[in-house]
């Protein structure tokens, strides 16, 4: 009796022992045929995970090649975090390895336990990087970026921009061009294990497309003088800050623009803002005397005066509109050539004054003024150039000579090579370009002539830009100094100092442009401060570009400059 | 020994090594699903693994012990169990209360007591200690437990019970609970008192909810619903079921389960390791695995039904369940059907402690049935 009911326990339990069996493998079943696809995809998508792979970007040129931006391959070394809070020995090493202390890693790891990422150290060389990964360890791991260097460091850094960590341009021709040079980065798929190591690449899904490269405008070679002279100058004077913009007045292409402070932009720390600025393109100042040539032009060109035609500036004050405009002396009557020379105010607001508003206003706003050069450089400032019908009394004069109107050294440097381009404006361009484009003519070839020939006499012995001259070349130009407007005020004790010139006349082949910002009170005129600079930049460029002297007076020293232009 | 002239008869023609075993009071077929299972074991472990030799080595020589064990238990007669059973009991309990003094402390719990040349898991030697007490206390009589009987086989399941929910380990308490109660079924036990018994557990759930530790409730929870925590808690069930999903049919092939080889597996060569053999060797794989367990568990209970005695009778019928439940609380767990509770495969999963108890229990289950067909004779 009581072994039977043992043994009827026994079947008993025998019986949800092959329930439940039957039950795990039913399981087992449905998990390894119905759930089958579902689970699957769900261990690709736990063992397999995306890489980008950066494009390699492409190069940023001079006219003739010397690189100015350049990509090398670099590594960055990252961890997961979720890995190494479980392996605190290995801490160590790791830190060791990237260069971190001990208790920082420890305590960057704790802080971020519960991400999947963290950088050890960016931008590591990849011979070093590798080195470090092949000792395996867990949850360490490289991703391949792209860094930026810049040869040519201070000397074009903000021509020539910079981009971002992450590989994007975010200023200058880095910025401007970016969708030229970036390419597109392409995906790896790789397999991943559990402590989230990359265990081999699958397929490629997308091949990286690398950049184009851009070949610039610019040269090099004029771009490094004008920085070396715009520093020296700077430093002399103890300014505050300038430009050299030098510009090919046949084709629009900027040959250099040079900006002081700079930076250097291969170093991260030394990105400060105001020393980031192409001051040139970004920041309008009032340009002064430099914008009378426009005004004389408006003047010729009507018809209505020639380059001998007098006016009278009699003792050099004249009352209009209830301020009063003088002249630095009495220079009586004098012709539009002596008028440039002398540098009138006067003269040229009874010139401004003589002519309609419209007719000023379209004349200047034809050499570009009021209006973005055409450059595409970023941030670039279109000045301000008030409309002719809310022009006052005083504003239809003092525009004349440069006050009330504001202007970039890029529009500057655009409307002189305007007259040295026979009358026809070009739009800028920062790329190089082996046909000029069709411009627009702005004033008769006859008068862009005349108004070259009038302004040699600026640089004559006897005018304000003396000491613009270059032995063996004929040089025209114009100084010009005005005032820093600070919170809407004139700020009586800052001046900018400009110069702006081209050479050799009468075929000039250099337009350059010279503005220093806060000379102080010591030696502010134009002619004292950015002339020196002009010459120094226009001198170098002529001999490097092998520009032969033309002078005849100095054919001696010439003969000798031109053959070590020709020969370089 | 005395081998009985039927006996003698029945191994006529057979081969000499089989007669060797049925000599040293061995059950072939039995012995024989035990060392195919190890083997497979053997198997999966060395991808489990990562490919390391070493740890299949230090496995086979545990499995080598447990042998060795197993075919040492076998010679021990039925009255020398009657004579040890309290003993072991007692030694187990002395173990179970030792490890809060000298045990290990790993992950928050202490299971393990370190003896310098082997590490013991006092819980899953309970696990044999229990039903043996069990068996020789209600064997004595073939009264169904009743009354004072009853209170004293509860008292002998919750004490070890009790100290192993402690350290924290539910999983074997509740395993520990669950062979105990096993066992007053096959004595006897009145279906009133299992209808109560039931009644009282599902009551009882409630207040066990409270007494849980966070991490308790949390696996039951996330059993419940996986998506629930699936970098944490709900990690181990959600990685197991991709792995098993992934073998398919046949299986990705040996060292080819890549969820495994990934190391996306948690606990792979301990209390995962069925979803490695599942990912490796597919529905294929895991189905003859099942029936391996099935076929062992019920050779055993085959062995025991024609013992003659109540006592082997019910030690051979727990074992069996014993192994049941380990194997199934197992796989249950590894496919996502009960929560996971930390309980090896049994002769497979990478861990001695289990592996010697459970060879050790099989081997009591073929000496017992060897001598019945000695004493069958003289009687």
């Amino acid at each position: 009796m009581s072994s039977s009911l043992a043994r009827t326990r026994l079947l008993v339990l025998a019986v949800p022992l092959a329930l439940g069996t039957l039950g795990l493998a039913a399981r087992v079943v449905d998990l390894e045929t119905v759930g089958r696809p579902r689970l699957l995809a769900q261990a690709r998508l736990r063992e397999t995970r995306q890489l980008v792979l950066p494009a390699h970007r492409g190069m940023i040129v001079d006219r003739f090649g010397t690189p100015l931006a350049v990509s090398t391959l670099v590594e960055d070394l990252c961890a997961d975090p979720r890995v190494l809070i479980h392996r605190p020995g290995e801490w160590p090493e790791l830190a060791r390895l990237a260069g971190w202390s001990l208790p920082a890693l420890a305590q960057a790891v704790r802080t971020q336990r519960a991400y999947a990422f963290m950088y050890l150290r960016r931008g590591m060389d990849p011979f070093h990087a590798r080195e470090i990964i092949a000792r395996g360890l867990p949850g360490v791991f490289l991703v391949p970026q792209f860094r930026r260097y810049y040869p040519e460091g201070a000397a074009a850094a903000q021509v020539v921009g910079y981009t971002t960590i992450g590989d994007r341009g975010e200023g200058g021709l880095e910025l401007a061009y970016n969708r030229v040079l970036a390419g597109r980065s392409g995906r790896l798929e790789v397999v991943v294990n559990g402590l989230g190591q990359s265990a081999s690449a699958v397929r490629l899904v997308r091949r990286p497309r690398p950049g184009h490269s851009l070949v610039s405008s610019l040269d090099m070679r004029l771009q490094y003088v004008a920085y070396a002279a715009l520093r020296k100058e700077i430093r002399l004077e103890h300014a505050q800050a300038g430009s050299v913009v030098v510009v090919d007045p046949h084709t629009g292409e900027v040959l250099a623009m040079s900006t002081v402070p700079s930076f250097n932009p291969n170093t991260r720390s030394d990105y400060i803002p105001a020393r980031m600025r192409a001051r040139a393109a970004t920041d309008m100042f009032e340009p002064g005397s430099v914008f009378k040539p426009f005004t004389i032009a408006a003047a010729l060109a009507s018809g209505r005066y020639t380059p001998g035609s007098v006016v009278n500036t009699g003792q050099g004050l004249l009352s209009v509109g209830g301020y009063i405009i003088r002249d630095d002396a009495a220079w009586g009557r004098i012709n539009l050539t002596t008028l440039l020379e002398k540098s009138s105010n006067v003269g040229a607001s009874l010139v401004a004054l003589s002519l309609p508003r419209r007719y000023l206003w379209r004349a200047y706003n034809a050499f570009g003024f009021g209006r973005l050069t055409g450059s595409g450089f970023p941030g670039e400032s279109p000045g301000l150039l008030h409309v002719w019908t809310h022009w006052s009394m005083s504003m239809h004069a003092s525009i004349s000579y440069g006050y009330g109107v504001a202007v970039t050294l890029l529009q500057l440097a655009r409307g002189y090579a305007a007259l040295a381009n026979h009358g026809v404006l070009l739009p800028l361009t920062f790329v190089r370009r082996p046909r000029p484009p069709s411009g627009r003519a702005i004033v008769p070839p006859r008068v862009a002539h005349e108004l070259c020939r009038m302004l040699t006499s600026v640089v004559s012995p006897e005018g304000t830009g003396f000491l613009a001259q270059i032995p063996g070349y004929e040089v025209a130009g114009k100084t010009g100094t005005s005032y820093i407007v600070r919170d809407g005020r004139y700020d009586r004790h800052d001046y900018s100092s400009v110069f702006v010139g081209l050479a050799p006349v009468p075929h000039p082949r250099l337009v350059v442009a010279v503005v220093v910002e806060g000379t102080g009170k010591r030696q502010y005129f134009g002619g004292l401060v950015a002339a020196p600079i002009f010459k120094r930049v226009m001198e170098e460029a002529l001999r490097i570009l092998g520009v032969p002297p033309d002078r005849p007076s100095a054919v001696r020293l010439a003969s000798v400059v031109w053959r070590q232009g020709s020969t370089a | 020994m005395n081998v009985s002239p039927s006996a003698s008869r029945a191994l006529e023609g057979r081969p000499s090594f089989h007669r060797l075993l049925r000599s040293l009071g061995l059950d072939p077929l039995l012995l024989a699903l035990l060392v195919l299972v190890s083997a497979a074991g053997l198997v999966v472990l060395y991808t489990a693994g990562d490919g390391a030799g070493s740890l299949v080595l230090r496995q086979a020589v545990r499995l080598f012990l447990g042998f060795g064990v197993l075919v040492a238990v076998a010679q021990v007669p039925v009255g020398y169990y009657r004579f040890v059973a309290p003993w072991f009991y007692a030694l187990t309990i002395v173990l179970l209360v030792l490890v809060f003094f000298v045990g290990e402390r790993t992950l928050g719990a202490v299971r393990w007591i370190n003896f310098g040349v082997v590490r013991v898991q006092p819980g899953e030697i309970a696990q044999l200690a229990l039903p043996l007490l069990l068996v020789w206390l209600l064997s004595s009589t073939p009264d169904p437990p009743r009354g004072g009987r009853l209170l004293a086989a509860a008292g002998l399941i919750a004490l070890p019970a009790g100290l192993i929910a402690l350290e924290p380990d539910l999983g074997t308490a509740v395993l520990v609970v669950a062979i105990g109660l096993v066992v007053l079924f096959l004595a006897g036990l009145s279906w009133r008192w299992i209808a109560a018994g039931v009644l009282g557990l599902l009551a009882s759930a409630p207040v066990a909810w409270r007494f849980m530790h966070h991490y308790q409730r949390e696996r039951i929870l996330v059993f419940l619903h996986p998506s629930r925590d699936p970098l944490g808690a709900g990690y181990h069930i959600i990685q197991s079921q991709i792995a098993i999903g992934s073998g398919g049919l046949l299986g990705g092939g040996w060292m080819h389960g890549s969820q495994a080889y990934l190391n996306f597996l948690p606990e792979q060569t301990t209390d995962f390791i069925f979803a490695v053999l599942a990912e490796e060797f597919g529905l294929l794989g895991t189905l003859v695995m099942i029936l391996l367990y099935l076929a062992i568990v019920f050779r055993i209970l085959w062995l025991a039904q024609r013992a003659s005695d109540r006592f082997s009778r019910l030690l051979g019928a727990s074992i069996a369940a014993l192994i049941f439940l380990y194997a199934f609380v197992n796989m249950a767990m590894v496919s996502g059907l009960l929560p996971v509770v930390g309980e090896p495969l049994p002769f497979v999963s990478f861990g001695g402690s289990s592996i010697v108890t459970l060879l050790a229990g099989c081997g009591a289950v073929m000496g017992l049935d060897a001598r019945r067909s000695h004493l069958d004779h003289h009687l």
